[in-house]
């Protein structure tokens, strides 16, 4: 494949350069869409950027298996070692900044613009780690109900998520609305940055390298048009996230997302270059609340020896 | 048919089903909700006189109190004829031969404490001497202790044999097993005693002495009542119920009767299978019975002690 | 006697227990007006539709009053009042004032419980027990709750303003008309919201007491409008362009409905819909207290309840006994008029109910199941259903799958731990779940794995004000009940 591509002499430097075909991210692995498709996303000069995956549904309902299968052991292991492997990623995103850079520069970004893209993507994972033990505490309760009941509620992982990137963040958007619902214990399938999807494959890399289990985040590359309406209706998916402010597309995610009641967030207000990118609120939004009661014996409350 | 004894050797009562104390409560509570009127309310006052097994059971008891309490169980109001008479006269072995006398042809049954009562700690020995004295002396039931010291201690095997040689001691004479369920600690062990009892031969199982505190509940009997039927299902013999002290109220005595009625359905309505150990509560009965027949709330002052 | 049959089948006589002498409820303490109007902006008015439709008694069919169909123009008055009242009033007023209006609606509700609870059995069929002992102090309960949280927002969502979103459309169901109402109307109103509520087409009456309630206490004209009518009406309000916010409580098919509605609006929603709760019994559960569980679980209500434990599964060693008690437990319940205080078991809400669960019953025996029945008698008039439980159920037969919103109980049965999570999860709903065993660990093994909103260990069917109540999955999304239960009702922004 990649030898299609045009061959980039950048320097003087008489060797060429070896070119990275990019693939998408399905099950912690890097298979080219079933389709056989791909599209060719341009720079803002108009040169080719690559020959990216046009992932059709299929590739979206092999991602929504896998991630299905990744939940359970996801979501119930300890909130201490999802926050480790959130913290691994962004080591592994520290190690590999220049690769990011250079590629948000290819995609249009200024050197300064990119250097702190990556910066802000690698502090979100780290933001994001040391919330994965600390949000239950801040959204469960003790209810003091007024019977003989010990009573207490507490946030769990709504499931598996579907969501469609920030389209012009590629990847500070992408790391802003993955990091909150996996430090939550759920499990996702991304549709990258359409025009800009380069970041989103080597950040796959990233958590491939950083102890995320496989199926645990899932990347597609490809057309939004075609691939939302599958994003939002799979009966599998629990919840979906839209990040633009199309109204058409949100009313239609709205209307498909009734066939399960499937919960629906649109962060289409959000600079996620702000503080107002970050919170822990966003990962409420992906948490389903669980109320458990169970009887206290009332020993010694009412009177005597029973 | 293998015998309930033969059953019981086999049985490893540590297992006996467990208690849910909160719902158990519930449960009980739910009897107490019930609206009784009329004539089923009348008829409950009634079945109450019927099932009392009047008791003294005091060290100052001497033969001019017993006596009057004789008089009493067959005279309850002479001013409304027809009324019942109470179930039994219980009192200590001492006090048989006077009650015997003063209940002549009456069809009151003698019943007498026996094993040591109420603390029971006397050697085996003694308490299958004290049973055989007490029927001896003509009393048609027999009101044991359990040794609780040791079925605290676990020797659930000592207490069974305990039951099995004086219900052998009891010939023909009906064997009441008293838990003394005040001293048990909580609902498992109430259980797991009942289970022990009936299987060692119990008729009856009662839940106290009066002597502490607490004494019969609607909660314990509840309890008592479920390892009664739980038993019935599984030997298909039947067994009876008396709840003792803490029962002086008629109201308090109608709900038992909703409760035995509702958990052991109608064959054990009669005082052949319950019986309320009790002192005061056939006054209150009375009470309850005449202002149902005139319509007037009435005192005690025109109501005989004993 | 108690009859012993051959096969050792052993089982209890219950025969007198239906026969305590009649403990009717007086109606004479209730007023019940002929006609009801909207309440719309703090008054009583005549419906611009100039329509209105009778409401019976479900237990004998009698007509209790008639009340007015709302429709799109009266809808239209009624979110105008709201808005105006947002606007005007109540977005303004402080909120410990507020709190006071919402703590005197709390205190009529108890003052006037006895009525309440009179007209919500004659409107419902439930048992006056229930209605005396639950629906109404809950409701009462539920107000105080939510009136305490309005100047105390700020403790609620930690470094986030919390907002009011508006006028708020609610739409409740006949299961629990004036609990539901409490359920909607007091979070939205301590945080800072106007509401127009649409109650239940077949029980509007304590709604309307509500309002007459709420006049008492001098809420503010147009904080709480009042509308009744059908589907058409909770239509035209989900569809109303000036409405911040829906909430509903219904069936899960119309909730998909509003959901759909709702799309390419900015209406925030929350949805509490259907259920088939799983109620899973260990062998070395209490047994006695578990199947008093069961019963409160399917039962209560006549099973009308969203989270009723319709789906049992009984682990196999102790399958035999635990149907052996239900059964007997069966023949103990009491069921007839629900205004008699001992009746355990009232009327079916409506005919079309009725009917309903009636389909069933014919499904269940069709796809061989065993179906056992109380032998109860019933009413000759009104809408009635025997206590039901049915053995022999497959997973996959429909009484196991679908939601039948009446006294009837699939038992089901299981082996291991991970075969019953499986099995329990199995469904697209995930609004409760219950757990009998007598072992710690495994109930928070159980209750973690188990896909629902709400989780009752070794009891069921409890609520309680502070305690957030919703589903999973297609049992809705938002909570009730508790801090959770304010979140559906603000905007949070940043401090």
């Amino acid at each position: 494949m990649s030898k299609t591509i045009s061959v980039k002499n950048k320097s003087n430097s008489q060797r060429l350069e070896v070119l990275k075909t990019y693939k998408i991210y399905i099950g912690g692995q890097f298979p080219r869409t079933e389709s056989g498709r791909f599209y060719t996303p341009l720079d803002a000069t108009g040169k080719k950027l690559a020959n990216v995956c046009l992932s059709s549904r299929k590739d979206f309902r092999d991602a929504v298996v896998v991630a299905r299968n990744a939940c359970s052991s996801w979501g119930n292991r300890a909130a201490f070692n999802r926050s480790q492997i959130l913290y691994r990623m962004a080591e592994m995103l520290e190690g590999r900044k220049l690769q990011f850079i250079d590629e948000l520069m290819q995609q249009g970004s200024s050197k300064i613009k990119a250097k702190e893209e990556v910066a802000l993507s690698i502090d979100r994972l780290i933001y994001y780690s040391g919330w994965c033990d600390k949000y239950q505490q801040l959204f469960s309760s003790v209810n003091p109900v007024a019977s003989s009941h010990f009573n207490f509620s507490v946030p769990e992982p709504t499931g598996v998520v579907s969501i469609i990137a920030p389209q012009s963040s590629s990847l500070l958007g992408l790391v802003s609305v993955i990091a909150p619902v996996i430090a939550g214990g759920n499990t996702c399938i991304v549709l990258s940055s359409e025009t800009k999807p380069l970041c989103a494959i080597t950040f796959a890399e990233v958590i491939n390298s950083s102890d995320v289990p496989a199926g645990v985040v899932n990347i597609l590359t490809g057309k939004v048009a075609e691939l939302a309406p599958w994003f939002v209706a799979h009966m599998d998916v629990n919840a979906t996230i839209y990040c633009e402010a199309d109204k058409a597309m949100q009313k239609m995610f709205k209307e498909k997302s009734a066939m399960n009641v499937k919960r629906i967030f649109f962060y289409d207000k959000i600079d996620w270059t702000k503080e107002k990118g970050q919170s822990p609120y966003f990962i409420f939004d992906t948490q389903e609340i669980k109320t458990t009661w169970h009887p206290i014996e009332p020993i010694g409350a009412s009177g005597g020896g029973y | 048919m293998i015998s309930s004894i033969e059953m019981g050797t086999n049985i490893d009562f540590s297992h006996s089903p467990r208690i849910d104390q909160v719902g158990l409560e519930e449960r009980a509570a739910r009897f107490t909700k019930r609206s009784i009127k009329k004539e089923t309310k009348l008829n409950g006052l009634l079945l109450t006189l019927n099932m009392i097994d009047l008791t003294t059971l005091e060290g100052k008891d001497s033969e001019g109190k017993v006596k009057q309490l004789c008089y009493k169980a067959q005279h309850l109001h002479d001013a409304y004829p027809g009324l019942p008479n109470v179930a039994a006269i219980c009192v200590y072995p001492s006090m048989i031969k006077i009650v015997q006398k003063a209940l002549k042809g009456s069809g009151i049954n003698i019943a007498s404490v026996a094993t040591g009562f109420p603390s029971g700690q006397v050697p085996k020995s003694l308490k299958i001497s004290e049973t055989k004295f007490a029927v001896a002396e003509g009393a048609t039931e027999v009101d044991m202790v359990i040794s609780r010291g040791k079925f605290l201690e676990g020797e659930y095997n000592y207490v069974f044999d305990e039951i099995a040689a004086i219900k052998n001691a009891c010939g023909s004479a009906r064997l009441k097993v008293i838990l003394e369920t005040g001293e048990l600690g909580n609902m498992d062990k109430v259980r797991r005693a009942s289970d022990i009892a009936m299987y060692a031969g119990a008729d009856f199982i009662k839940t106290s002495t009066g002597k502490i505190q607490p004494a019969a509940t609607m909660p314990v009997t509840l309890v008592m009542l479920e390892a009664i039927r739980d038993y019935y299902y599984k030997t298909g013999r039947m067994v009876g119920m008396k709840p003792a002290g803490g029962i002086s109220k008629s109201k308090l005595a109608l709900y038992y009767l909703v409760m035995l009625k509702e958990t052991l359905g109608d064959a054990w309505m009669n005082n052949h299978w319950f019986r309320f150990g009790a002192s005061s509560l056939a006054n209150d009965v009375l009470l309850q019975i005449v202002k149902e027949k005139t319509g007037t709330y009435q005192s005690g002052n025109y109501f005989s002690l004993d | 006697m108690a009859t012993k049959k051959k096969n050792n089948t052993i089982k209890l006589n219950f025969d007198t227990v239906r026969n305590y002498a009649p403990a009717l409820e007086s109606k004479s303490a209730a007023t019940i007006k002929p006609q009801y109007d909207l309440f719309i902006n703090g008054k009583f008015e005549k419906p611009l539709s100039k329509k209105y439709f009778s409401t019976i008694n479900p237990s004998n069919e009698e007509k209790l009053s008639e009340v007015a169909e709302a429709n799109t123009a009266d809808v239209n008055r009624a979110v105008k009042a709201a808005r105006s009242a947002y606007e005007k009033v109540w977005k303004k007023m402080a909120a410990k004032e507020r709190a006071k209006y919402i703590f005197r609606i709390a205190r009529i509700i108890q003052e006037k419980a006895r009525e309440l609870s009179i007209i919500e059995t004659l409107d419902g069929g439930k048992p006056i027990r229930e209605s005396r002992d639950f629906d109404i102090p809950a409701a009462a309960n539920h107000f105080f709750y939510y009136a305490g949280w309005a100047d105390k927002l700020e403790y609620a969502f930690p470094n986030r303003n919390a907002n009011p979103l508006g006028v708020a459309g609610q739409i409740i169901p006949w299961n629990f008309p004036l609990l539901m109402a409490a359920w909607k109307i007091a979070p939205a109103l301590a945080t800072g919201n106007t509401v127009v509520l649409k109650s239940a087409e077949t029980t509007p009456l304590t709604a309307l007491k509500l309002a007459e309630i709420i006049q008492e206490a001098d809420l503010p004209a147009g904080v709480v409008n009042i509308i009744t009518g059908g589907g058409e009406t909770g239509a035209a309000l989900v569809n109303h362009t000036d409405i911040n916010k829906i909430a509903f409580t219904g069936s899960t098919e119309v909730g998909k409905i509003i959901q759909k509605a709702t799309a390419g609006t900015n209406k925030k929603l929350t949805l509490e819909l259907g259920g088939k709760a799983a109620n899973i019994i260990f062998e070395d559960a209490a047994l006695d207290e578990a199947v008093e569980g069961v019963i409160n679980g399917i039962y209560f209500n006549q099973g009308q309840v969203c989270c009723a434990g319709s789906r049992l599964y009984i682990q196999e060693s102790v399958a035999k006994e635990v149907i052996k008690k239900l059964k007997d437990r069966l023949e103990s319940l009491i069921v007839g008029d629900p205004l008699d205080k001992n009746t355990d078991v009232g009327a079916i809400n409506s005919r079309q109910q009725l009917e309903t669960i009636q389909k069933y019953l014919k499904i269940g025996q069709q796809e061989g199941a065993e179906k056992y029945e109380s032998s109860c008698a019933l009413p000759q008039k009104g809408f009635w259903c025997r206590p039901t439980l049915f053995t022999n159920v497959a997973q996959s037969n429909r009484i196991a799958q679908e939601e039948i919103f009446g006294p009837v109980l699939a038992i089901l049965t299981f082996r291991t731990d991970d075969e019953i999570i499986e099995k329990a999860n199995n469904s697209p709903y995930g609004l409760s779940a219950g757990v009998w065993t007598d072992k710690g660990s495994k109930i928070f093994n159980m209750t973690k794995r188990l896909k629902a909103g709400v989780v009752w260990a070794n009891t069921f069917n409890k609520f309680d004000p502070t305690a957030p109540f919703g589903g999973y999955k297609e049992s809705g999304y938002g909570r009730e009940g508790g801090l959770h239960g304010l979140m559906p009702y603000v905007n949070l922004s940043n401090k």
